[in-house]
């Protein structure tokens, strides 16, 4: 791969269920595109709970998902309300998920901390009341 | 270990049968999907008792091989045909998930 590809997904801010979607299609390209299983797991994992978040605190987004021969990058913007306490989110357990969402499994607080922990780099930014842009870094 | 000797226990039912010869690498007991999106192993069997569409989607970009769903819990007809097309067994048990897990853990051993 000389040439770099990018895959662009809208993520619908209603429907909980669908979450996971384009995680899901990122991961079968990846796997054509021949990407080891490792990069791709940790691509796969990183992104959906991303997706999730969008789903769940930014009414949808979009992500973009770019591959070069030595990393994949994901960039996921919303302009959802905001991170008001960057450092508190990123804390495992510490969640401000509604009672639904926490009765489908999830709102652990976990989302930031695996997006981290399976990332070679993630970089926040996020504005009060404007949205928040994410970008994730595996290295090949 | 290999999926095909989870499909024939007599406390599963088999909704979606995914590839017999998989090989399993372990069993991994957990309900919040937070949680098993970071901890599932790939090419392991998961136990749980939280069976929406969401469970599928983890299972799927975890690589699991097997969802058992514990304490009779049922997986929609939707998801179980977006399980098959993705090759991911599902089992459903009336068993509480530690006794399925053990039951599971004990198959391997023989």
């Amino acid at each position: 791969m000389s040439e770099q590809l990018t895959f662009t997904y809208t993520i619908d801010g209603n429907d909980f269920t669908r979450a996971g979607e384009a995680s899901s299609s990122v991961k079968n390209k990846l796997k054509m595109l021949g990407v080891g299983s490792d990069a791709i797991r940790k691509v796969a994992i990183a992104m959906y709970e991303g997706e999730i978040n969008m789903v769940i605190h930014a009414d949808g987004g979009v992500i973009t998902v770019s591959v070069s021969d030595n990393d994949i990058t994901m960039v996921l913007a919303d302009k959802g309300p905001g991170i008001p306490d960057i450092s508190k989110a990123m804390q495992e357990g510490y969640s401000t998920a509604r009672e639904e969402v926490r009765s489908l499994g999830f709102g652990a607080g976990m989302g930031l901390p695996n997006m981290k922990r399976f990332t070679d780099e993630m970089h926040i930014d996020t504005e009060l009341g404007k949205g928040t842009t994410i970008t994730m870094k595996v290295h090949l | 270990m290999k999926l095909k000797d989870i499909l024939v226990l007599p406390e599963c039912r088999v909704l979606s049968q995914g590839n017999p010869e998989r090989e399993i690498s372990r069993i991994f007991c957990c309900d919040l999907l937070s949680i098993a999106m970071g901890k599932a192993p790939s090419d392991g069997v998961w136990v749980t008792v939280m069976g929406n569409r969401n469970t599928l989607a983890v299972a799927s970009l975890t690589d699991t091989a097997c969802i058992v769903l514990a304490e009779g819990v049922a997986l929609d007809e939707d998801t179980l045909s977006k399980a098959a097309e993705e090759g991911i067994a599902v089992l459903s048990t009336e068993q509480p998930a530690f006794d399925i897990a053990l039951k599971i853990y004990q198959a391997g051993l023989s």
